[in-house]
């Protein structure tokens, strides 16, 4: 049994690594984590320190992407702004992923009324599109990161337990649970050995997706007003800011989206890469 | 069919209603009070009462759900807190803008993602099948708030061939549309790779091709034919997700439609026309689900006798 599955790994192993997309993916979300690590202590700059003579100073030596509306260095801030969106896309995915993959495992398994309240509590989340209710969430709360963490969680946890609740389904009727069952296994051994290893692969691509999703999000709240409260540095912001000044200084804008899309882009790429390898079907 | 949808229409009842009530409860549950976040700390207390008394937030919590819930049945919102109209009435002037650029936006993605999925699904494992899924992922991770001001900087700043901002004409649609569009152009190109490539192996298209039927009638008569269904049905559940992102591309480009009224709204703290944006936005989203179903269910007979899960 262990080893045929050591068998099944080793294979899902050399499939991933086999992707080009996955390895693009898996490079481009590797260093933007290493940035997100060392960013602050590797910024030439202090992020927020202004410098109002040099303001929307194209790139140059001194600043290799410019300075900002105030001055300020625009590769110190995306340094530091890449430690902000990350954090946010790790938080909001880990509880998020936690809340949903229990909730779903919880109606999956009992099924009857519980299953139905809390499917219908999922249609009425479902039914704010995007990132409508985390604009309603943020307008009601107030800007502040753990007010835009809040309102990515509301929503976050349903794609999870829609998912899980699915699989959960799904994987009660397979042989191996039933044969399980017959055999006189309890509840907790057969939620332990059977559906949670079966539940991880689909969970871990839907958890890329949304670190992407949860990343995009942050910085469209905070590009509206209603994220990260300056001065602390969010790629969202910083394009809000950059905006205005787009004949004069385009790089003030052009930067942070550059740093968002690669982030995006490396994430997406992985995620794909990762469901091809564990041939989850379905999570995007 | 009418057991079908007497069905569907008694599933989106609680929907509805769950949706009304979460909106509600955004504006009156959270912690804090609204007042004080519409007239700011140094507001007197007598305006504090009188604007209380105004919203109506002096009167027990159970009151004020029947007093919403009863005004939402005559159509009444609710009046803006800044503009002293009816929210309804703002709706009303809104609505076409959004409507218009979220068409455009389809057609924007439609034009682009079924000639692309098309070819890649034609050439499946090639470059161009790559290329076409590396244009698609990019579509999909490309964020509006910057490719908007990007697509300003490029044709309306350097090259001078759009207007930057407003809604003169169709020449102003035309980068809004584009910054709504691409995510769901890559999303629909993906989906119509996929679907096509299912169809293309079905046996009827076996048999088309033995009857000696030429590559382009196999493709768009028959093949297309039955992969438009998940596209078709996919571009409708999108139709919401395009609501959504009007309000950062209208923000961008200042298009006057619901997704710049909510904006404003939530500067000036008008709540109540916050409140009847996101009402109205996800009850269309609702809706539009709704008449999907129906329609998919229409064009395909097992999901009206044998259920749909």
């Amino acid at each position: 049994m262990s080893g045929a599955a050591d068998t099944g790994r080793r294979r899902m192993l050399r499939r991933f690594l086999a992707h080009q997309g996955a390895m693009v993916g898996l490079a481009l979300s590797c260093g933007m984590v290493v940035l997100a690590a060392v960013g602050p202590s590797i910024a030439p700059h202090d992020p927020i320190a202004q410098d109002l003579a040099g303001r929307l100073s194209p790139p140059g030596a001194g600043h290799w992407l410019g300075q900002d509306s105030l001055g300020r260095d625009v590769l110190s801030r995306i340094l530091v702004g890449a430690r902000v969106s990350l954090s946010v896309g790790v938080v909001v995915v880990c509880v998020s992923a936690t809340i949903g993959t229990l909730v779903g495992a919880i109606v999956g398994l009992a099924g009857g009324w519980v299953d139905e309240v809390a499917m219908r509590l999922v249609d009425v989340l479902l039914a704010f599109p995007g990132i409508l209710l985390a604009i309603a969430l943020g307008a009601v709360l107030g800007p502040g990161l753990d007010h835009t963490v809040l309102a990515l969680c509301v929503l976050g946890w349903v794609g999870y337990a829609r998912l899980v609740r699915g699989q959960v389904l799904a994987l009660r009727e397979r042989e191996f649970v039933q044969a399980a069952v017959a055999l006189g296994a309890g509840r907790a051994r057969i939620v332990r050995k059977h559906l949670i290893p079966n539940l991880l692969a689909p969970v871990l691509v839907q958890a890329t997706f949304g670190m992407a999703s949860a990343i995009v999000a942050e910085a469209s709240l905070s590009f509206l007003g209603l994220g990260v409260v300056p001065p602390t540095p969010s790629w969202g912001s910083m394009i809000d800011d950059g905006r205005l000044y787009l004949e004069q200084a385009p790089h003030v804008a052009a930067f942070p989206g550059i740093a968002i899309l690669l982030t995006v882009l490396g994430l997406n790429f992985l995620g794909d890469g990762l469901r091809d390898a564990l041939d989850v079907k379905g999570s995007s | 069919m009418r057991s079908f949808i007497l069905r569907r229409l008694a599933t989106s009842v609680p929907v509805v209603l769950g949706v009304v009530t979460l909106v509600f409860a955004l504006i009156h549950l959270v912690p804090g009070d609204p007042v004080d976040a519409m007239l700011g700390e140094s507001a007197l207390p007598a305006q504090r009462e009188e604007l209380r008394h105004a919203l109506g937030l002096d009167r027990p919590i159970l009151v004020q759900y029947a007093h919403f819930l009863g005004g939402l049945v005559r159509g009444d919102l609710g009046t803006s807190f800044r503009r002293a109209t009816p929210v309804t009435a703002l709706l009303a002037q809104r609505y076409p803008a959004t409507a218009q650029l979220t068409l455009a936006a389809m057609a924007v993605a439609t034009l682009v993602a079924l000639p692309l999925g098309v070819l890649a699904a034609l050439r499946a494992r090639t470059w161009i099948d790559h290329g076409s899924s590396a244009a698609a992922l990019f579509g999909v991770s490309v964020p509006n708030f910057w490719l908007g001001p990007m697509l300003i900087l490029v044709f309306a700043i350097r090259l001078d061939w759009l207007p930057v901002s407003g809604r003169d004409g169709l020449a102003n649609l035309v980068l809004p549309a584009i910054t709504l569009g691409l995510g769901l152009a890559g999303i629909l190109t993906r989906m119509t790779r996929s679907s096509l490539l299912e169809t293309l192996g079905e046996d009827y298209i076996r048999t088309a091709k033995a009857k000696g039927l030429g590559p382009a009638v196999i493709v768009w008569k028959h093949a297309m034919r039955n992969a438009l269904i998940p596209i078709v049905t996919l571009m409708a559940l999108q139709f919401g997700a395009l609501l959504a992102g009007s309000v950062i591309t209208e923000t961008i480009f200042s298009w006057p439609g619901v997704g710049k009224l909510l904006l404003e709204g939530i500067r000036t703290r008008d709540y109540p026309v916050v409140q009847g944006v996101v009402l109205s936005i996800a009850l269309t989203y609702v809706a539009v689900n709704l008449l999907t179903d129906l329609l998919y269910a229409w064009v395909n007979p097992s999901i009206r006798f044998g259920g749909r899960s």
